[in-house]
């Protein structure tokens, strides 16, 4: 197989690995913030997280708290991924080797 | 000191460090003023987002939004957080990798049109344009207020001090000070909204004390509901006062289930598809900075975002309970320094010297403007004038960072995607970079204009801004990096068709027949939340057309499949 060609297969492979993340991660997104946080807040009223009413919480303060671990969540999944198919961001870029990095 | 006194101290303090860092951080390159050289670690660039990000409207506005709408406020929490986690993972990181300047040109490299590229300069400069003149509005509100000083000055001072940094610094200029801005508008935020909670639960995590029982404090803190739980004690005063409960979902009085459904996801979108923030991620170095950066950017955001709604629950049952049936004559003296902006009034209507509060338009005596809820928070809980003075300082932030943010998509809008792009060729990067100060330039004094003597339309037109960018951009946005399949033909008509169903059904019901009911709406969603229909529309113009004309061309294949991947760069 020449190098191109297996260059494409791992391409192909990484897309596919991004997607389902995505679809997962986009999933808990959905059920929060539209289920969770709207369509059923109602009947999750009933219920109490301290003082509040859990739809409620979900609503004003919950959703966002999933929403920030859920891009935390995809930024170090991706990069294991990246790793993986050996296609990590600082590679073939040398422009980016001196600055490369996420927690600084 | 007064608190005009320590008004002049901070906001003059920050202004100096704005300043400061305009003058250290010249942009001598297009590049540097474009994307700020795209050596922004991600750390700051989620800063800056954060600033460029939460407007006047945001610092100012939202938290007394929500304290008069109640559950409904969730539209703003969730509409403005939730489409971080769309830009971050649908859009964020193959825009970086895709390299290059700005969204239009994304656009037309990718439906290899330069149609395509000026239809999407005209969207992101109307979107940016009625934007930013709510944010010189709010400079000039600031100003008036705590420097005592007529609007109209106010605004100049902003246009002053923004046309300095983003003219000089361009991005470079404006990320470094974004990130300072970031800073105060932050601690200008928490400060007072800590005080407030630990003075009316004995908890000063705000995020916790919403959730809290009331403390027996004196009458800022609410004695009369010491002991329980400060929602419940709230739902309690809008049922003795008429009003629907304030956790209360769809409740009668407030909106009703889809219409809060198309709101938040019309505000989620839309925020997805707003060209200043999609610029931010141009400025770090590659893909995998841009999708840490989108994580720092959302939780400096989620920390305004989480204190909003408990400063808006607080400010409820304090604005009450000092005001509600309390003789005019011993109303607090903040009472009379906002009466004296109109922003609230006392109106006697049974002559009884007693301020009633009602949910009953017939016998409520007190309008109270939801701006000012957060400007006069510190001083309705008492708190030191220099909290009152920090409060207008980081409103000053909030509105500066955003309007630079915004002039920015715009001057690059114009040298680089219609001067270079389309009138003039084989512009030297010398001309190009003059030609991107000169527009920020002419940009700045026009937003000027416009926070002076704002047309009616504009503050009708920017709460429709989220409605509009989600019905065009987002769409192109996507299927150009998912769907290959995706032709000139599918994008520029989904665009047309997204806007203009969006727009028209915003008119026909905000202007020609404003006084429809919610049983005219289609499915009964208000013209805030149509642009969620707007993209289904755009999507399926957009994907029907594309399969029917010819496909793209090979090298636009090539262009999708290369920045799907995170390695490598196409920078210029």
């Amino acid at each position: 197989m020449s190098d191109s060609n297996e260059r494409s297969r791992l391409s192909r492979a990484h897309w596919h690995d991004n997607l389902r993340v995505m679809g997962i991660l986009l999933t808990i997104w959905f059920v929060t913030s539209i289920l969770l946080s709207i369509v059923f807040v109602e009947p999750l009223n009933q219920f109490k997280l301290g003082g509040f009413p859990l739809g409620f919480w979900f609503a004003q303060q919950g959703s966002i708290y999933i929403f920030i671990v859920l891009i935390l969540i995809y930024a170090v999944w991706m990069e294991r991924i990246d790793r993986r198919y050996h296609l990590e961001a600082g590679k073939s870029d040398p422009k980016s080797e001196m600055s490369d990095g996420g927690i600084y | 000191m007064s608190i005009q006194a320590w008004t002049y101290l901070i906001v003059g303090l920050t202004f100096a460090v704005y300043l400061g860092i305009a003058a250290w951080s010249r942009a001598k390159t297009t590049s540097a003023f474009y994307v700020a050289g795209r050596g922004v670690p991600p750390l700051a660039n989620g800063m800056a987002t954060g600033a460029d990000w939460m407007s006047a409207a945001s610092f100012i506005s939202m938290a007394g939004l929500i304290s008069f709408m109640g559950y409904t406020g969730t539209i703003y929490l969730l509409g403005w957080t939730g489409g971080y986690v769309l830009l971050a993972l649908l859009l964020a990181p193959y825009l970086r990798k895709y390299g290059r300047f700005t969204i239009p040109e994304f656009v037309g490299d990718r439906y290899y049109s330069q149609t395509a590229r000026v239809v999407a300069v005209f969207c992101a400069v109307f979107v940016s344009f009625t934007y930013v003149a709510g944010q010189m509005r709010g400079v000039g509100v600031v100003f008036s207020r705590f420097l005592e000083i007529p609007v109209e000055a106010g605004v100049i001072v902003g246009v002053l001090i923004v046309f300095f940094y983003a003219v000089a610094g361009g991005m470079r200029g404006i990320t470094y000070t974004q990130v300072a801005q970031y800073c105060v508008l932050i601690v200008a935020y928490i400060v007072p909204a800590a005080a407030i909670s630990w003075k009316m639960t004995g908890n000063p995590v705000p995020q916790f004390g919403f959730g809290g029982t009331l403390v027996d404090g004196g009458a800022a803190a609410g004695g009369q509901s010491a002991g329980i739980a400060l929602l419940e004690a709230l739902d309690g005063i809008h049922r003795d006062l008429g009003l629907p409960e304030y956790t209360g979902a769809f409740v009668p009085g407030k909106k009703s289930m889809i219409d809060v459904l198309a709101i938040t996801a019309a505000l989620m979108v839309g925020t997805a598809g707003l060209p200043h923030v999609l610029i931010r991620f141009y400025t770090v170095p590659n893909a995998r900075a841009a999708r840490w950066s989108a994580f720092w950017a959302l939780l400096f955001i989620g920390i305004l975002y989480t204190t909003a709604p408990a400063v808006a629950a607080f400010a409820r049952v304090n604005m009450i309970q000092t005001l509600h049936e309390q003789p005019y004559e011993s109303a607090p003296e903040w009472f009379s320094n906002w009466e004296q902006t109109g922003l609230i009034e006392f109106q006697d209507k049974n002559g009884d010297g007693i301020i009633q509060y009602s949910g009953d338009a017939e016998t409520n005596e007190l309008r109270v403007d939801r701006d000012i809820m957060v400007l006069a928070n510190p001083e309705i809980a008492e708190l030191p004038a220099w909290v009152v003075a920090l409060v207008a300082a980081g409103g000053l932030a909030a509105a500066l960072s955003t309007a630079a943010g915004l002039l920015l998509v715009i001057s690059s809008s114009v040298s680089h995607d219609l001067l270079k792009s389309v009138f003039w060729k084989d512009m030297s990067p010398r001309a190009e970079l003059f030609a991107a100060r000169a527009a920020a330039g002419v940009a700045v004094v026009i937003a000027g204009y416009l926070g002076i003597d704002p047309p009616g339309f504009v503050a009708q037109v920017v709460a429709f801004a989220f409605g509009l960018a989600a019905a065009s951009f987002f769409p192109i946005l996507l299927l150009g990096i998912f769907d290959t399949r995706t032709t000139k033909e599918g994008a520029i008509g989904g665009m047309l068709a997204g806007i203009g169903f969006t727009a028209a059904y915003i008119i026909w019901f905000r202007f020609v027949i404003p006084e429809a009911g919610a049983d005219q709406w289609l499915f009964g969603i208000s013209p805030e939340g149509i642009g969620i229909i707007g993209m289904f529309v755009n999507f399926a113009v957009t994907m029907v057309v594309s399969r029917m004309t010819p496909e793209p061309p090979a090298e636009v294949r090539q262009l999708v499949e290369e920045i799907r991947l995170p390695g490598g760069s196409r920078d210029d």
